[in-house]
This record gives C-alpha cells, structure tokens and sequence, in this order.
C-alpha cells in the first residue's frame, strides 16, 4: 500500500494511537529502567503493579467516590508504598544473592497478583469513565481531550523523572549508591533506605500508568501480563537501565507499531519484537545502552 | 552455590533398582497420561535446567520450542503421514534450529537481559503460531494421529494404547536426561559450569565463552523441543498454550522447586506442578495464586529446592558421621 494513499484522517488517528501506547510504554518501561538501573533487578510484576494501580484507582471510584483526579494523586502513592513494603519483606532478603531470584521472587508476586484479581474480577474488565469529555476538532481528525492529556502528562512525568535521577543531588546519591555502597555509607548516607526508595519511585510509576490507562483501556486483572513482554522489549531496545533510551523507545515504538497497524496490520503485533532483534543484531546494548550489560 | 550435583555413581544401587521398578510398574497403578504429561514436562525441566542450573543462562522462553516443536510434529504425523519417530525428530531438529536463531541473538547479552530477551522472542514465535496458516490458530491442530512407531518394521508399535506409548515415552525421556547427565559430567560440561561461576575467569583462561553458551543453548532448545514433540503425541493435539508464556513459567517453577543444578529435581518439580495443575483443573486463577505463592516461598525459604535440600541433608550427615569417626 502506498502511503500516499491513506488519508489523512487515519494516519493522524493511528498516530494518536500510537502516542497513546507509547506513553504507557514509555512510562513502564521508565519504571523498569529506574529499578533495573538502580537495583539491579529485573521487576517480573511491573505489569501486575501496574494492574494494581487501575484496580485502585477503579475501586477508589466505586466505593470511595474518588474521582480520577483524586486517584491519579493518591494511587501513585499507594502502589509506591506496596512497592517498598515488598522490598523491605521479601527484595531484601535476596541481596548480594544472584539476580535471578530477585527475578523469580517478582514473576511469582506477578502470577499472585494476577490470579488473586482474576479470582475476583473474571477476565472481563471493569468500565472507568473518562475525566475528560470533548476534545480538539482538526479539519480532518478528531483529537479526544483525554487521549492529549495522557500524551502530554506521561511526557512531563518521564522528563521530570529523568531530571530527577540523572540532575539533582538527590538522583546523583541514588546512583552513587548504586556504584558504590560501601563509599556512600560511609558519608552517613542510610544506602537501604534509598534502594527501598527507588523501588517505590519504580512502583509507583507503574500504579500511575494504571491511573492513566484505567479510562483508555478497560481496567482488566490480564491488563498487565498483555502489557509487560512489550515492555520488556522496548527496554531492551532502548539499552538496560537507560532512562532516556526508555523514554524515547518507548513513544518510538509506540508510534512505529501505529504506522505497522496502518501500512501492515498483520505485522502491528510484532513490529515491536522484530525491532528488539534487528536492535540486538547491530547494537546489542540497545540504542543508548552502554557496555555490555 | 554449590559445584556440579554429586554424580550419580554415588548413588546407592538399591536406590536404582527401586527407581527403575516405580517406572515400569507405575503405568498399572496410577492412569498411564497422567505419567506421560508428568514425564513430558520432567523433559522440559530438565532442559531448562541444564541452562539455569548448568549455565547460569536463565531462558524465559522455552515455551517457544516445546510449543514449536509440537506444532511441527503435529503436522508432520497428522498431514504428511510421517512415522511418529520421524515426527519426534522433525520437531526436536526444528526447536533445535529456532534455538540456533535465537541463541545468536539473546547470547549476546549476559546475565538479566537474556531472560527479557528470550522472552520477547518467544512471543514472536506465540503471535507467529497465531497466525500461520498451518497452525490452526486458536483451536491448533486436532486430533494428531498417534500411529505405529517405525512402521516400516513389522509394522511397527502401535502407539494408540495408552500402556505401550508410556513405555515408549519413558524410554525417550530417559535419553534425553541420559543426554544431559553426559553432557553436565563431559568436559563440555565443566567448561560451563566455569563460566557459570565465572565468566571472566573463563574467558581469560582462553574459553570462547559465547560459543560454548550457545551450544548449551541449542542442546537444551532439542530437549525442550523433544519433549513438546512428545506431549504432541500423547495428547494428539498442539495448542497455542503449548508456546504460551506460562508453560515457560510453569517449566521454571519445577526447575527451582525440585532444585536446580540437580539431576532429579526437574522430575520432582514436574511431579509437584503437574499433580498441583490435575488437582485444582478446574480453578485455573487458584493455580495461578498456587503457582505464584509456591516461587515466592522456594524462592525465600528454600532456594536449593526439595532434591537439592535433601542432597545437603545427606552431605551435612556424612560430615558429621565423618567427625564422629575421626
């Protein structure tokens, strides 16, 4: 198909979808970048947290009649705080050990979470109403208000996050921390408290794309799961731990998997993963990975 | 962790006998599929350990060449007529082929990126299987004659009683761990076990550690592969479930809850999942929980799994029986 073809209308619709889902990536794979980054840990249940975040946010409407705006301040908070009790029980107890019980211990908390909201929910999703009616009227597209909301504040929270950890004071101790323990607990810095930190900071990202995808997507206990293996491999593609690499593979993807869905709609769904193997045939750190992770 | 697992010669030979007699007569007390599903998947396990356990290379995607596998052997009996040993064949030198493929690709990472990887890839290989043609999408393909193995001998045995497919499954599957206790107490295997425990080390002695991992790999991709092979025919059917995600997680599960780095343990692993799957079959989110809480607690309270707690219950009595004598 020529791309001349298409009409405008479809290729702006598509493009928005694709900035939809790349924000969501964007922000998970954030989230998992900060973790992997920071505590060497590959966080299996990212997507179930990421369910969680939904969950709370849709039960929060339901029985608290807290609105959207409420659970986009609070569910953050509250997954963030799962987050670090996680870490403080169970992550803990697996440091200095090899990472792939860490890795093993999150794929069980994710299959848990999964059955547990499964158990409750079926696999039908729940309806969450959109904050956010109307939207921009284009000659030739219609731009929904919420859907321009979600692109705009997932850009503004991975920059804020990405300035956070690689230009403040705070973000340099976390990463020395990283580097090297030993040295920063000898300033007086309390080094687990800072792990504990980073994995609610990486949690809480994920309950806030919850939030954010509860009114576009339906909030579904299977949500997660469909979520994560793209995100696993936009992480891959944008290099380990690279918090800009998973920013801009992150709505990168997003936007590539829009035009596949367009030009070639049987390859949409795995646009994302022949990306991650040509990546990894000439650049098998990822595009801004550095070493050999 | 500890070194290679204590060879089997170590073993008692009332040990071996017991175990050969529970095999054979095992068919004649419990239902014949249920042993072959359990052996099956003790295949599988044991491949993926001789990666996790052997190599340190944790592959969350073996579901893509047991699925795989099973997929063209299904075809190959069901379409082509082939001889089932022709069947098995085609489908362990298929997923062995898709592990060279990905090998290439997924070894050139180390540590954590490679089970991401892999499990990307087998994605691929599960939206693949969704959509060629010749998979059968959503309902797989049906109804895998089982067929007279090695027809062209006297006509061959026939497979579609249950009791004699047991015998024949048993046979192979204890090839395929023949393989690799051959392969984990080769020279091959002490050079892996090397770069488990130190990559660098074994690149500094000279090793071209990649090569090596990737021959692991694709040995292991076999296995695996032979085992899908194997549940295509006991169960006459190839699904999508088959290269899903969660047979890769449920193939982990064994490994760490029997014990990896130990011969048996994907034995007993698969015999505590599978008989966790048959009992709660109609509950597929309490498995799910199940499955979730039994990593959490392998993974806190006992690492070294049921075989491996128990091997070093065994080293720990020698110990002390040696301090008493001395």
């Amino acid at each position: 198909m020529n791309l001349l073809d298409i009409p405008p209308a479809a290729i702006v619709g598509q493009l928005l979808v694709g900035l939809i889902n790349g924000s969501f990536y964007a922000l998970l794979s954030l989230g998992l970048a900060i973790i992997f980054g920071l505590l060497h840990i590959v966080n299996f249940a990212h997507g179930a947290q990421y369910m969680l975040g939904a969950f709370i946010a849709w039960a929060m409407l339901e029985y608290l009649g807290l609105g959207y705006w409420w659970a986009l301040l609070i569910v953050p908070l509250v997954t963030a705080a799962v987050g670090m009790l996680i870490e403080r029980s169970m992550l803990r107890r697996l440091h200095g050990l090899d990472p792939v019980y860490a890795l093993l211990l999150t794929f069980g908390l994710a299959l848990l979470l999964e059955g547990a909201f499964r158990l409750k929910f079926g696999a039908t999703g729940q309806p969450y109403a959109s904050p956010l009616s109307g939207g921009i009227k284009l000659p030739f597209a219609y731009l929904p208000a919420y859907r321009l909301w979600v692109i705009a504040a997932s850009l503004v929270v991975c920059l804020a996050t990405w300035w956070f950890v690689e230009r403040t004071r705070f973000g340099a101790t976390l990463r020395a921390a990283h580097e090297n323990p030993q040295l920063v607990r000898s300033f007086g810095i309390r080094v687990p408290l800072l792990l504990t930190l980073t994995y609610g900071l990486g949690v809480g990202l994920a309950g806030l794309g919850g939030v954010m995808a509860a009114p576009i997507y339906q909030v579904n206990p299977l949500m997660g799961s469909n979520l994560i293996v793209v995100v696993f491999a936009v992480v891959v593609i944008g290099g380990m731990g690279s918090i800009i690499g998973a920013i801009v593979a992150g709505f990168g993807l997003g936007v590539v998997e829009g035009m596949t869905r367009l030009l070639a709609p049987d390859y949409a769904g795995i646009v994302v993963f022949i990306v991650m193997l040509a990546v990894l045939a000439f650049k098998p750190a990822g595009l801004f990975g550095r070493g050999d992770v | 962790m500890a070194g290679l697992a204590p060879g089997l010669a170590r073993l008692p030979l009332w040990v071996w006998g017991v175990g050969v007699a529970i095999t054979l007569v095992a068919p004649f007390v419990a239902y014949p599929v249920f042993l072959m599903k359990l052996l099956c998947w003790a295949l599988l396990a044991a491949s993926l350990n001789l990666l996790v356990g052997y190599v340190g290379l944790l592959s969350f995607g073996h579901a893509m060449f047991f699925g795989s596998a099973a997929y063209v052997t299904a075809y190959a009996v069901k379409a082509w007529a082939l001889d089932p040993a022709l069947g098995l064949l085609l489908g362990s030198a298929a997923a062995a082929f898709l592990g060279l493929v990905g090998g290439l690709l997924a070894i050139r990472r180390m540590g954590t990126a490679f089970s991401m990887i892999t499990l990307a890839i087998a994605q691929l290989v599960y939206f693949v299987s969704l959509r060629a043609p010749f998979t059968g999408g959503e309902d797989g393909i049906q109804d895998v004659p089982r067929g007279h193995l090695l027809g062209f001998l006297f006509g061959g045995v026939p497979l579609a009683d249950n009791l004699v497919l047991y015998y024949v499954v048993l046979v192979v599957v204890a090839a395929g761990f023949w393989v690799i206790y051959r392969t984990v107490h080769s020279p091959f295997g002490h050079v892996l076990a090397a770069i488990r425990d130190s990559e660098a080390r074994a690149i500094s002695l000279g090793y071209r550690v990649k090569r090596y991992k990737l021959v692991a790999y694709v040995l292991s991709a076999a296995l695996a592969g032979l085992a899908g092979a194997l549940k295509a025919l006991v169960f006459q059917i190839a699904t999508l479930t088959d290269v899903s995600w969660t047979t890769s997680g449920e193939a982990l599960l064994m490994v760490i809850v029997g014990g990896m780095q130990t011969l048996a343990g994907p034995l007993v692993g698969a015999l505590v999942v599978v008989t966790m799957q048959n009992y709660f079959a109609s509950f597929a989110e309490l498995v799910l929980m199940l499955q979730g809480a039994v990593f959490i607690a392998v993974v806190l309270l006992f690492r070294r799994g049921v075989v491996g707690e128990w091997l070093a219950w065994r080293q720990r009595k020698a110990a002390r029986a040696a301090e008493a004598t001395a």
